[in-house]
Parts: structure tokens; sequence; C-alpha cells
């Protein structure tokens, strides 16, 4: 059976402040790497659908609907052909 | 005055909102499950506080689907009084009943304390039984409560009369220092700061009882206005 890996990536907009992101900026300089700039926290997610006409639209209705909140995220995914038992 | 307080698994201040109703207000007070379907027997429903579904994907984000919700959307549709508190108010940000969405607070830090709030708005439900201007004392205990709207909703909700609560001195980084909003009809009130924990001078502060009196003298006046 063909089965899809889909990679979702969520991140904060770029006009939201990121609060951890700053803390873990913070905490880069303290190690010693004082380049670090821009630091972005975001979240993974990662499933496996079964292969079907509406794939797309599926996902994008999961990002839209529960995956990110497009008041304050933005998201984009990828998706891979995996061929399984 | 029959008050719903919906309990989602990881509520914690459910108990709170329940004695605040019946010991507090006086009023008839039930705990709703959040697998039950309707709320028809209810004149009020209230969203506690607490991190239901443990905040997981982000706060409120996997109750907003419970099975109560349809329940809850026709009950703001119908023109009952909802008030979501903390965790209540993130719910119904991502069900979309209200605008924004919340952000980790500005310092990172959980902070949980008593603060001053102004009173913005007396001219709802909520709120009719305080000043405007006012400055009142309630308590918030929140990671998330860092309220953000864009600038368009922001301009939106200041003329509309739709931001209810600011804080007198912001703790979360909240937009415009926004404690709490109420939707374009007036009755679904979200907030941060929890009025249930403050009740009773032996609280610390009695400010908040004053919100619960509000509503049940709504819920009198429509009634009687009902009967006329």
């Amino acid at each position: 059976m063909v089965v899809k890996k889909v990679k979702v990536f969520v991140t904060l907009k770029e006009s939201v402040l990121d609060p951890q992101g700053k803390a873990v900026e913070a905490a880069l300089h303290q190690l010693g790497f004082s380049g670090v700039k821009d630091v972005r926290i975001g979240k993974y997610i990662e499933f496996v659908v079964a292969d079907g006409a509406d794939g797309e639209r599926d996902i994008r209705a999961m990002c839209e609907k529960l995956l990110a909140n497009t008041v304050i995220e933005d998201y984009r995914y990828e998706v891979e052909e995996v061929v399984s038992l | 005055m029959k008050t719903a307080v919906i309990v989602f698994p990881g509520s914690n201040c459910d108990a709170d909102m329940y004695h605040a109703i019946r010991d507090n207000l006086g009023q008839e007070a039930e705990f709703v499950w959040h697998e039950e379907t309707s709320l028809d027997d209810f004149d009020a429903v209230m969203i506690p506080g607490g991190f239901s579904y443990g905040d997981y994907l982000r706060t409120g984000a996997i109750a907003r689907f419970s099975r109560i919700m349809p329940a809850l959307v026709q009950a703001a549709e119908a023109g009952k009084p909802i008030l979501g508190v903390c965790n209540g108010f993130q719910i119904l940000l991502e069900a979309g009943l209200l605008p924004g969405a919340m952000l980790r607070n500005r310092g990172l830090k959980f902070i949980c304390r008593p603060v001053e709030l102004e009173v913005v708005n007396n001219r709802t439900l909520f709120t009719s039984l305080y000043e405007t201007g006012e400055t009142i004392t309630i308590p918030i205990a929140h990671g998330e409560g860092n309220y953000y709207c864009d600038e368009t909703t922001l301009s939106a909700l200041k003329a509309a009369g739709r931001i209810v609560f600011k804080y007198r001195d912001n703790p979360n980084g909240s937009v415009g220092d926004i404690a709490g909003i109420v939707n374009e009809k007036g009755n679904v009130l979200g907030m941060m700061p929890h009025p249930e924990r403050a009740v009773d001078a032996l609280l610390g502060s009695a400010d908040g009882l004053r919100l619960f009196q509000s509503i049940l003298k709504h819920w009198r006046e429509s009634r009687a206005a009902l009967v006329r």
C-alpha cells in the first residue's frame, strides 16, 4: 500500500513576538555563540495518511483547523510517498 | 438562575467557579462534563480555568473540539451569558467565539498574584454593577495570557467598547493591556483574571463578586421583560 508521510512545520508569524525564542537566544549568547540572532521556536508534527485524491486539501484543512492557529502562526508542509506493507 | 460549569479533563478552577456561584452568589450551579451535548437547561455557562488536555498543541486547542462545543456555540447564539476565565478564555479564542490568540507571557514566567484592573466598559451584562474607570483587584494565574490580535482587530475592539477589562500595570505583554473582551453581541466574555477567586474578603478581594451579580441582575431583568 502506498501511504504518504506528512511533515508539518508550524512557526509564529514574523509580526508576532516570540518570548521563548528571545530566552533561548539569550542562553545561546551566554554559551558564547554571540553571532546568533532572530531565534524563533516552532513546532514539528509528522503523521502518515493513506494516499487519496483529497490528500493536499485534507492536509491544509488539518493545518488550518487544528495544527496551526493562523491568527498567530504560519505553517508549511512536506509530503513524502512511502511504500509500506 | 441555573448555571453550567463545564468540566474538561484538566480543568482545575471548576470547583472554585461552582462555589462562587452556589455559596457567594447564592444561585444554582451544576458541573457539566465536556462529553455532554446540550446546555438547554441552563441560563448561563461558565468555562473555568485550568489546563484542559494538558495544554497540548496550544492552550484550548483540543478542548475546542469537545462534544459540548456545538451546544456552547448554540448558547452563545441564543444570547445566553457565557464567561470564559483563563483557560476558558483561551478555549473561546480557539473556538473563534472571541477574536485573537494567546501567546506565552512576555517574561516567560507563570504569574500568580492579584493584579489591578480597570473596568473599561460597564455597559455590558457582566459589568453593570461596576463603575467605568473603577479599579478592581482580581488575581491572575497563567503562563500564556499575553493576548494578541492584529491592529485592525484591536481598533475594532476599542471602537466598539469590547475591551471590558484592562491591566493597570500590564503583567504579561498583552496588546492594549487587554485583560478581558466581549463578543460583538456582548454576551460572551473572556478574561484572564479569575473573578471566582475574588468573591469574598476572606480570599483577599471580593471585587469579582459583582461580575456574577451583574450576570444575575441581567438574567432577572430579561426574565421580567419576558413575563411582562
